[in-house]
């Protein structure tokens, strides 16, 4: 309930993204041509709260006795996943014509997807967390299958929805269980007591099965085996916003459940578990997409590795590694989106033209996209001075910090496994001679992303300490 | 005789003769029904617990939408290979009743040998009036407003994700 009514001003950023999904279901029942209104309402709506977002930074309140934090942590976090979405969205404008699903329901699904995540990042209440959650992945399983026709997509949709349930089965059990022994969902009470709660081996149970259930959502291994199949048949665009601010959402929560671990003197119990599941996603993920073909599934295995490095900063569980995970989860929201939106202007109608045959020569037909896409590859690749390489440092240094050196051995590894996938794709685009001969036609929208994408990911990369210091600077 | 032991006995009369014809009908349909009319008594006994919360969401998850759900699946499951699979799997049936033995055995030992104490703490009245669905209602909207709008969204997003996955011609 809220104290006073200054309450609501500080909750603006979702009250925002709230009205602004029910003012779009009106707009699209009553508005004939809402495909091309809703486009341009998301992104002034995203970009609204974003900045709202930014300039609340600094108050830093707890709300609703308890339930929802405001400014701060939540306010970088609400910064990631509106920026991501409106990138998105320009970049699905001339998508959609294209994949076939030209609907105003697309981005009314996009824009509850996000309230979802807001919901998740802010919360202090399990219950919050759950609520969050559910919003968040009811939204990605119909945007993975939005397209009906497409028997790729139905399989898509239809593996995220059954694996995802699953994970979702595990995250109430464990919910249920440490409900059971505190007596409370409050996560605040959790970190208070958490050293009295920690002798109790039923509560310790119910943490880690919330954590695999999380882990399922983060796509680490060995919860990963739906990764490759969703990314690959969904349309390109979500899948842009699937593995980007949906994973920045999934990592929120871990961080703010963990807090209450990392927070207090008891021994780390959660670090053998991420340390375990961290190293098995970097090397999994930078093996395979060796062997990938397809771009899609290159990338979604690239996704499982990058997983991976954040995951040794929660293993890691201090001050620094969770500043390092927030700059990663942006780094890597820009270079994802970015990547994919490519992906998604050279694809066709069919699907196809998305492997790396496809991509043989892309510099003579399109130089600009060439050089994105050579850009982003790079960044993923974490090579200096772009904003890949700066989250990875940072991960990598609070391993170190904190005696996890071989973790910190095994990611530097995998990052030199990964640059081969990477820059494989830049030595096709421009010392191979095209294979396919077909013309780009390049949509300015989804070009304008792209750039927009580009731009951050360089200027994070040249100089990271801005964002580095805002980060730092709300974790205490 | 007071109102509410009478309602008690007819409730729990047709509770119990409904469950009983439900396992001992071979038209699994027929079952079904039965089985709607069991959690309906069921529902009247939560009500006289002082559970008006639970009776409703009795009658409208399970008597409404769980039990269209089964009703769908029956539509759809061919009735034949079910009945095979009990006759020709004695396995499965001595596995059926030994699960049911020992769910009894279970209640029986706590109604007969379970001692409720004779005074409540303070947190089991506190929990019993909680079954009221003022109680519920008032907690939604003060300490829990936020989730329950959140829940609100949800389900509007569901249901335009069913309307675009489902609806028959789009556009």
């Amino acid at each position: 309930m809220p104290q006073n009514n200054y309450e609501y001003f500080l909750l603006m950023p979702q009250i925002i993204i709230g009205i602004g999904i029910v003012l779009s279901v009106i707009i699209e029942i009553t508005s004939k041509k809402s495909e091309q209104i809703l486009p341009w309402f998301s992104i002034a709506m995203f970009l609204a709260t974003a900045v709202y977002s930014i300039l609340d930074i600094n108050r830093n309140f707890v709300l609703f006795g308890g339930m929802i934090e405001v400014g701060g942590k939540p306010a970088i976090f609400n910064f990631i996943f509106n920026i991501g979405a409106a990138l998105v969205v320009l970049s699905s404008i001339d998508y959609l014509k294209k994949y076939g699903t030209y609907y105003g329901e697309y981005y009314i699904l996009v824009q509850s997807s996000v309230l979802g995540m807001m919901v998740m990042s802010g919360a202090r209440d399990i219950l919050m967390i759950f609520m969050g959650l559910e919003l968040m992945s009811i939204c990605f399983y119909v945007l993975a299958g939005i397209n009906r026709k497409k028997f790729s997509a139905n399989e898509a949709s239809m593996k995220y929805f059954l694996l995802g349930a699953f994970a979702t089965g595990f995250i109430v059990y464990g919910i249920a269980l440490i409900y059971g022994t505190t007596g409370s969902t409050s996560i605040q009470n959790l970190s208070e007591n958490f050293s009295v709660y920690s002798t109790n081996i039923v509560f310790i149970l119910g943490l880690i099965i919330f954590l695999i259930g999380f882990s399922f959502k983060i796509a680490t291994v060995p919860f990963h085996m739906w990764v490759p199949d969703v990314y690959q048949g969904s349309a390109t665009t979500v899948t842009g916003l699937m593995s980007t601010t949906g994973k920045a959402a999934a990592f929120s929560v871990l961080i703010v459940v963990l807090t209450a671990v990392f927070g207090s003197n008891t021994h780390n119990i959660v670090r053998p578990y991420f340390a375990t599941i961290s190293a098995l996603s970097m090397v999994f993920g930078s093996i395979v997409a060796i062997s990938q073909n397809n771009l899609k599934r290159m990338l979604a295995y690239s996704s499982i590795a990058h997983a991976g490095y954040m995951a040794i900063g929660l293993a890691a569980g201090n001050a620094y590694s969770i500043a390092g995970i927030i700059f990663y989860l942006t780094a890597y929201a820009f270079m994802n989106i970015g990547a994919f939106a490519i992906i998604s202007i050279v694809e066709d109608e069919n699907d196809s033209r998305v492997d790396l045959n496809s991509f043989a020569g892309l510099h003579s037909k399109s130089p600009i996209l060439a050089a994105m896409m050579a850009l982003f590859m790079f960044a993923l690749a974490g090579i200096p001075p772009l904003a890949g390489f700066f989250g990875k440092y940072y991960v990598f240094v609070s391993a170190i910090q904190s005696n996890l050196t071989w973790l910190a051995i095994v990611g530097v590894l995998s990052s030199v496994i990964s640059v081969y996938f990477y820059i494989r794709v830049v030595v096709v685009m421009y010392f191979k001679d095209s294979v396919e001969d077909f013309k780009i036609t390049i949509s300015s929208f989804s070009l304008a992303a792209v750039v927009i994408a580009a731009l951050f990911v360089l200027v994070f990369g040249i100089v990271p300490d801005t964002l580095m210091n805002v980060i730092t600077s709300v974790i205490r | 005789m007071n109102l509410e032991l009478i309602l008690f006995i007819v409730l729990a009369l047709v509770a119990a003769v409904t469950s009983v014809m439900m396992i001992t009908r071979p038209n699994p349909v027929l079952a079904a029904v039965f089985l709607v009319l069991n959690f309906f008594s069921l529902a009247g006994l939560y009500l006289l617990l002082n559970a008006q919360f639970i009776a409703v969401v009795q009658v409208i998850v399970y008597a409404g939408a769980i039990m269209v759900l089964f009703l769908f699946v029956l539509m759809l499951l061919n009735t034949e290979t079910e009945h095979k699979l009990f006759v020709d799997k004695r396995g499965i049936k001595f596995f059926a009743i030994l699960i049911s033995a020992f769910v009894f055995v279970q209640v029986a030992y706590m109604i007969f040998y379970g001692r409720p104490s004779r005074t409540l703490t303070p947190d089991e009245a506190l929990s019993i009036k909680a079954g009221t669905i003022q109680t519920i209602g008032q907690q939604l909207y003060t300490n829990y407003i936020i989730p329950f709008e959140v829940a609100g969204f949800l389900l509007l997003a569901a249901t335009i994700g069913a309307l675009v996955l489902a609806k028959k011609k789009f556009e």
